[in-house]
């Protein structure tokens, strides 16, 4: 379980958006909305870790992810996957290195079979020999998401995952949220679309929002 | 896993490198085009050559090794690695020592192999010329660990560059010291122990303050 409790965010002397509070209990997908510039991004990265908030704290099952609990926070690590605006993705390198790599990095093990696997169901299979560079944005895009389903990860922290990708890509993307979320995991993504996840059986899942307003 | 994600750092890095062979071998000509210069300048007076030797060939090291420095986290910084390496359930700075192993293996160890072939213009003596190399050894992982700091405290600042240099050229000034010290011992008939020992004493206290050090300020800079 994730808790968010009265998270605010300061930048340059201004606060960016009203405190914001909220929780994210197993099988539960959340969605961050907001206008352009109100800090969903800086919401998101203060949630994973990477900036420190200016009040409130993130909970990680209970616990306060702060100094006092070093064990907790690298359980926190362990079970999270971030895709952020940066891919983390290496140019010089073809998909399939940049997916092995990245788990090994993240303390995760993947095999070759199963990378390769993931990237063939993200529609990447004739382009995995291929640096990077070469490939379009949505490409990219893909090859960042292809972790999401070699990872095991339990919550999915994504900026704007539906950003440059086709119809396709959008369908396969929407059915592995909807399938980690339907296997207890948790997800929170931020995104300017009206995204519906729909379950194998078909009937819409439920999505809560939250939206973020400026201070 | 904390040895996996360890080797899987230093690999990529070296693969990347290899990719990106230009940038790597831009560092290591300019050594060898710095070192090539003195001589042809200076002239065929093999005295004031062999005396010279051992402080041009380390300033070189140094110099060359600053070019390499800027772009030790840069790009990882720009495409969002970086970030990720700060939410691995691996500790951050057994990640960056790895990067600064990888950095070292491609922009200073080039430097300790390709030494003693350029000494050879200095007309430097073979125990000379191992003394130089062996310093070299010893002395160009410290170069990659403090500046290494420099480079993660630079991140993201305009005209990091010379701001680097300054920060971290001072601090190189007891390497370069003990360094170039130990070939003008070997030559003059002293022992090299001390010089070596210093070198030594002065590496292991970076090999492990050094990657935790740049880890503190690349969390500072990824903020």
């Amino acid at each position: 379980m994730l808790t968010i409790s009265n998270i605010s965010c300061v930048r340059g002397h201004k606060p960016l958006f009203a405190p914001v509070s909220f929780s994210l209990l197993d099988g539960q997908a959340l969605h961050l909305e907001g206008d352009n510039g109100v800090g969903k991004t800086s919401l998101l990265r203060i949630i994973c870790g990477l900036s420190p908030a200016d009040s409130g704290e993130v909970l990680w099952n209970g616990v306060a992810l702060n100094r006092q609990h070093p064990e907790v926070v690298e359980a926190f690590r362990a079970s999270l996957c971030y895709v952020g605006h940066n891919l983390s993705l290496k140019d010089e390198l073809t998909p399939i290195e940049n997916l092995l790599f990245d788990a090994q990095v993240t303390g995760h093990s993947l095999s070759r079979e199963k990378g390769m696997d993931a990237l063939r169901k993200m529609g990447l299979n004739n382009r995995t020999h291929l640096p990077l560079r070469v490939l379009s944005q949505g490409q990219k895009r893909r090859t960042a998401l292809a972790r999401l389903s070699v990872t095991d990860a339990k919550l999915w922290v994504l900026d704007e995952p539906f950003v440059a990708l086709d119809p396709q890509s959008l369908d396969y993307l929407r059915a592995i949220l909807a399938n980690h979320v339907q296997q207890g995991g948790l997800l929170l993504f931020s995104s300017h679309q009206l995204v519906e996840l729909s379950q194998p059986n078909g009937h819409a899942m439920d999505v809560r929002p939250i939206r973020l307003v400026a201070a | 896993m904390i040895w996996q994600a360890f080797w899987a750092v230093v690999q990529r890095d070296l693969l990347l490198a290899w990719r990106r062979k230009s940038e790597g071998l831009s560092a290591v000509f300019f050594f060898v085009v710095v070192a090539a210069l003195f001589p042809l300048g200076i002239g065929p007076e093999l005295n004031v050559l062999r005396n010279i030797a051992p402080g041009v060939l380390w300033v070189g090291a140094l110099l060359s090794s600053m070019l390499a420095l800027q772009r030790l986290f840069d790009a990882d910084y720009r495409d969002g690695t970086l970030e990720q390496m700060a939410l691995s359930p691996v500790a951050m700075p057994l990640l960056i020592g790895a990067k600064m192993l990888a950095h070292w293996l491609v922009s200073g160890l080039p430097l300790v192999l390709l030494a003693p072939v350029l000494g050879l213009q200095f007309d430097l003596s073979g125990d000379a010329l191992g003394t130089l190399t062996l310093a070299l050894l010893v002395g160009t992982p410290i170069l990659s660990l403090v500046g290494g700091v420099g480079a993660a405290l630079t991140l993201g600042v305009r005209g990091g560059g010379v701001l680097l240099s300054l920060l971290v050229l001072p601090l190189f000034v007891p390497v370069l010291v003990f360094g170039a010290g130990a070939v003008e011992a070997q030559v003059s008939g002293l022992g090299v122990q001390a010089h070596l020992s210093i070198l030594m004493a002065m590496l292991l206290p970076a090999v492990f303050f050094g990657p935790l050090a740049s880890a503190f300020a690349l969390r500072i800079a990824l903020e």
